[in-house]
């Protein structure tokens, strides 16, 4: 292609880029104009006058709407990085199940692997509200000297009280993206050359010292990229919780829409939220990635 | 006394009905140095994978060291054996991430249980043989591929092994750089190491080796002594692979 075509070409992408853009602020104008609300923020520091039965800081329907959109941010960090670790464990587990010796385990984590992604993550997560946990009767079977307890009210361990909808939640996205991360480790370890196993082996190592001091750490450059996707995804189907009546960020957006008609300043602060979170994970993987090369000089 | 290698045999079949091995027996004697050569394909690396467990075989039987294994492939067995049989890569395998030094101490160390200053001063010791000690602290990366194969002799030495297998532990390396990784395979042989050596270095055979074996489609052709093999070879076959060898 010519210069000149080059720039025409890139000078129309830019009209059209522009001229959608124009539409869709003429499209939020115009519904500013008809909800005759404007576009403003002082709403943030009126009561929110809902009450929030999940709130890891004090919390009543007295507080402002910020201070319910803090506890919004705090339950989906909650839920999010609990079910990253989760996710993770169980993840690599199955993705060395699925690449290891035995034959049936293999053959277990690839029926996992297919189930899980084969069924869509809503369903899951109802799944584990309705069924896993709701399903228990009120006060029922673990009940081990008050250290222990499940019901349908969640889980009560030492002290902590875990709600049916945050466990349902984290069981669901856990579970969900193990499945996924298991893939990405699997592809990772198979990015190893054969001739690393071989080596290891011939020495005597075992398989799992092998893996372990061999094979991942060979693994991971091609693993962290994978992983970090993942781990996107994860923070942005975590907005399902509102599906199982979790207060996260997003469930308490909508609650504030239906009250306030507030729609675009909240999507606004969705949106920011969100790619705020985002930013967050990918900093901390490439930070991780960093620190990973650093480590082998070799490189 | 017990030879160090017994195979009776040995069969092996990848895909149905072609034959990787077939019916392989060989004795190797301590302190004897066996050359396998064949043309590619021939079976020559399935067969002394055998010999530490990297392959498992459908018939026959294998002795090594003493310890007896069949196509059952008895995992702790060949763990046994791993530990007193060391091999060398014809693409090194060096763990790129690992010290050449770690590369050395981590089979002594997480294997044997040894001290990591013990296994360090085993490994300076092993690198100085090689000639090679003044690149302990280096990766693997920044060494030439002959000081790399150096390296993969010394890290299977760690272990002071009983036996020695090579895979055509030449082949992927420069002309100029072959010579240097010979000299170190002859220093063992006359220290006495017995080794199985996969290679097409007719001057190596000759010099080195007691007997060369020669392998077509996974059958033994002929085993004779070095002197006979290359001078008057007993196969036509073998003749044949000479003759091609030495237009190369
Ligand atoms: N992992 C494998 N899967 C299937 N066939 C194999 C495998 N490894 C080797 N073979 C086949 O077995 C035969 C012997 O191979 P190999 O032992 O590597 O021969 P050589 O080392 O003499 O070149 C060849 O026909 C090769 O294609
Ligand atoms: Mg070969």
């Amino acid at each position: 292609m010519k210069i000149n075509q080059k720039i025409f070409l890139q000078f129309g992408i830019c009209i059209i880029l522009f001229g959608l853009i124009g539409i869709l602020i003429n499209n939020l104008i115009i519904n500013l104009i008809r909800t005759g609300l404007g576009f403003n923020f002082s709403w943030l520091l009126k009561p929110a006058s809902f009450a929030l039965a999940e709130h890891p800081l004090p919390y009543t329907s007295s507080d402002s709407y910020t201070w319910a959109l803090i506890i919004g941010w705090l339950n989906s960090l909650k839920v999010i990085f609990s079910s990253l670790i989760l996710a993770t464990f169980l993840g690599t587990l199955i993705g060395f199940a699925r690449t290891g010796k035995n034959a049936l385990l293999g053959l277990i984590s690839a029926g996992y692997i297919t189930i899980i992604r084969q069924t869509p993550l809503l369903l899951q997560l109802m799944f584990w509200y309705f069924v896993g946990f709701l399903g228990l009767k009120d006060n029922m079977f673990i009940q081990i000297k008050n250290i222990f307890n499940i019901s349908n009210q969640g889980v009560e361990f030492s002290g902590l009280n875990f709600s049916s909808e945050f466990l349902a939640l984290l069981m669901g996205l856990s579970i969900f993206t193990s499945a996924y991360i298991a893939e990405v480790i699997r592809g990772g370890i198979l990015s190893v050359p054969r001739g690393q196993w071989e080596a290891f082996r011939s020495l005597g190592l075992s398989e799992s010292k092998g893996l372990i001091r061999i094979i991942i750490p060979q693994a991971l450059p091609a693993i962290i990229p994978g992983l970090t996707s993942q781990y996107l995804n994860l923070a942005k189907n975590s907005t399902l919780a509102i599906a199982v009546g979790y207060s996260d960020i997003y469930a308490i957006n909508d609650t504030i829409i239906n009250q306030t008609g507030r729609a675009i300043e909240c999507f606004i602060i969705l949106l920011v939220s969100f790619l705020l979170l985002n930013l967050l994970i990918t900093n901390i993987m490439e930070l991780i990635n960093r620190l990973i090369l650093k480590s082998r000089q070799y490189s | 006394m017990e030879p160090i290698v017994v195979a009776k045999n040995l069969t092996k079949s990848y895909t149905k009905g072609l034959r990787a091995l077939d019916n392989v027996s060989l004795t190797v004697d301590q302190g004897k140095v066996l050359v396998v050569m064949g043309p590619s394909g021939s079976g020559k690396s399935t067969l002394i994978r055998t010999f530490n467990g990297l392959e498992t075989f459908d018939k026959g039987e294998l002795n090594i060291l003493g310890i007896t294994v069949d196509s059952t492939h008895d995992e702790r067995k060949i763990q046994k054996i791993r530990r007193r049989v060391g091999m060398v890569f014809q693409q090194f395998n060096l763990f790129p991430h690992l010290s050449i030094l770690e590369n050395i101490t981590l089979a002594p160390v997480q294997v044997q249980k040894r001290r990591q200053i013990e296994a360090e001063e085993h490994g300076m010791y092993l690198l100085s043989q090689m000639g090679i000690d003044s690149h302990a602290r280096k990766y693997p990366n920044q060494l030439s591929g002959g000081e790399q194969q150096r390296v993969a002799i010394a890290r299977a030495l760690a272990l002071k092994p009983e036996l020695l297998l090579f895979d055509e532990p030449t082949s992927a390396l420069d002309p100029e750089r072959i010579n240097e990784v010979l000299d170190a395979m002859r220093k063992l042989a006359e220290q006495g190491m017995t080794m199985v050596v996969v290679t097409h270095e007719i001057s190596f055979a000759k010099d080195v080796s007691d007997r060369v074996l020669f392998l077509d489609s996974g059958k033994v052709i002929e085993t004779s002594p070095p002197d006979i093999f290359f001078s008057n070879a007993r196969h036509e076959r073998s003749r044949k692979f000479l003759n091609q060898l030495d237009k190369n």
